[in-house]
């Protein structure tokens, strides 16, 4: 990246809108699908409840208005009540992201006093034995209790669900269960391929019939729920034709800070090569999001190539995702290749191909996120 | 959807925070996972959904502070949009 060029594209950058606090890697789950690094092992060093505070205080001076506390698992962090107080008392919207595994009567009535906004509980499916499957617990039963438990003190509630070829055949019940539970929004979240869900993509990935009808129940349940609860439909991106606004652009809105602080434009970004993130540790956030050679690396549109850079709807898809493009292509500046028009579509083109018979083509067994898999592969 | 009555009061439904944004210069409705930035007249009017003020006392308010008569149907509109999003609703 050219320095030249640094100081005005630094002064395009709006504010950070959406900080994301990765508090911890540390996970009582194993979701096949999970979003953290293949090796998040390698993450011991935890930023303190004092380094947390200072990022929380010096994102919303530059703008920073929803703090969602995520991980792993944030309930796992002793000082979670500590840190949602100092949010609120920031002025931020505050989202707690959790699996529900150590979510009680107790802790969310410390929540709710400290000011937490809104709740999010994942589950992994509407019956007990794939939702348990999927995440390789016994969790079903204790996340019911938890979403009755998140309603019962007056929260609003967003139920997330991942969908998959493993579960997105019951969309149907799982509709149903965000109703019986009153939950506010419902999330229907067709994986996305990174990390653990790359790794088992051969797994996960859905025919082209199971999407179509799950997307026509979902239009269904719409109309027929007239708006009780939302629905949220995130499309799957290989079948899109067209890349995803991945983050609404690098660095654009969308701050994510790991566990061990590094920062990052998303929850994926650590493993682009050749940038150095910047690390909370080091630099204070106004550094980081203004001025980092990381941060500006993709921002703007200096960096594109064909066949984004003549594309008309370059600023609209923003030339899909970073982290995409490298996977697959090995160049992160490359044209996401979930997009027609990109050379290098093929592998998607087959991967989605091999998706298309009713018995997944597998070559290797499915991955639970789990530390001793993560030291496995880092070691591999 | 019928036209408001002059007793009703509409009031923010608890999904939703409206806050002022220094960074912004700008009103936003806050809620789970996102935002919208409002524009002046909007928040003028969401800023007095406060549950104990009936619709026509709003309009009256909004009338004398901007000196602006015949606003009725203007916030009429507003309020029948804010409803169909979700983010008002009526006290009895």
């Amino acid at each position: 990246m050219a320095g030249s060029n640094l100081p005005s594209k630094s002064s395009r950058a709006g504010p950070p809108l959406w900080l994301l606090a990765e508090l911890t890697y540390r996970c009582p789950l194993h979701c096949v699908y999970c979003s953290n690094p293949l090796d998040f092992a390698k993450v011991e060093d935890e930023l303190s409840t004092d380094d947390w505070k200072r990022v929380f205080r010096e994102a919303r001076s530059l703008g920073a208005v929803q703090l969602g506390f995520s991980g792993g698992e944030p309930m796992l962090r002793e000082d979670l009540v500590d840190l949602v107080a100092e949010a609120r008392n920031l002025g931020f919207y505050t989202n707690l992201i959790t699996s529900g595994v150590g979510l009680n009567e107790e802790r969310i009535k410390a929540l709710k006093s400290a000011g937490l906004d809104h709740i999010q509980v994942s589950f992994q499916d509407s019956s007990k034995e794939v939702n348990d499957f999927l995440s390789n617990t016994r969790t079903f039963d204790l996340k019911l209790r938890v979403a009755r438990l998140v309603k019962s003190h007056g929260y609003p509630m967003v139920l997330n669900v991942v969908l998959s070829r493993l579960n997105i055949d019951h969309i149907e019940r799982i509709i149903e269960m965000a109703v019986a539970l009153d939950a506010d929004f419902l999330e229907l979240a067709n994986t996305q391929y990174y990390g653990w869900a790359y790794l088992n993509r051969d797994h996960l990935l859905p025919t082209r019939a199971q999407l179509e009808r799950a997307e026509q129940v979902t239009n269904d349940y719409r109309r027929r729920l007239r708006g009780r609860i939302k629905l949220f439909f995130v499309v799957p991106d290989y079948y899109a034709g067209r890349p995803k606004a991945c983050m609404n652009g690098w660095a654009s809105v969308f701050l994510n800070i790991a566990p061990d602080g590094l920062a990052l434009p998303c929850q994926a970004a650590r493993m682009l090569p050749g940038l150095q993130f910047p690390n909370v540790r080091e630099s204070s956030v106004r550094e980081i999001w203004h001025d980092s050679a990381a941060f500006n690396a993709y921002r703007g549109e200096d960096w594109m190539h064909e066949p984004c850079r003549s594309c008309p709807e370059r600023t609209k898809d923003f030339g899909g995702c970073r982290c995409q493009a490298y996977m697959l292509t090995g160049a992160a500046a490359n044209a996401d290749p979930v997009c027609e028009l990109s050379p290098h579509h093929g592998s998607i083109a087959e991967a989605v191909e091999r998706a298309q018979v009713a018995q997944a083509q597998v070559t290797r067994p499915l991955v639970f996120r789990d530390r001793s898999a993560s030291v496995d592969l880092i070691r591999a | 959807m019928a036209e408001i009555s002059l007793q009703a009061q509409p009031v923010l439904r608890s999904l939703y925070r409206l806050q002022w944004e220094e960074a912004q210069q700008a009103w936003v409705l806050l809620y789970p996972e996102g935002m919208v930035r409002l524009n002046g007249p909007a928040a003028e009017i969401l800023r007095r959904c406060n549950g104990t003020t009936r619709f026509s006392a709003l309009v009256e308010d909004l009338e004398r502070a901007f000196s602006a008569p015949g606003l009725r149907d203007d916030v009429s509109d507003f309020l029948t949009e804010a409803t169909n999003r979700g983010w008002i609703e009526f006290t009895e």
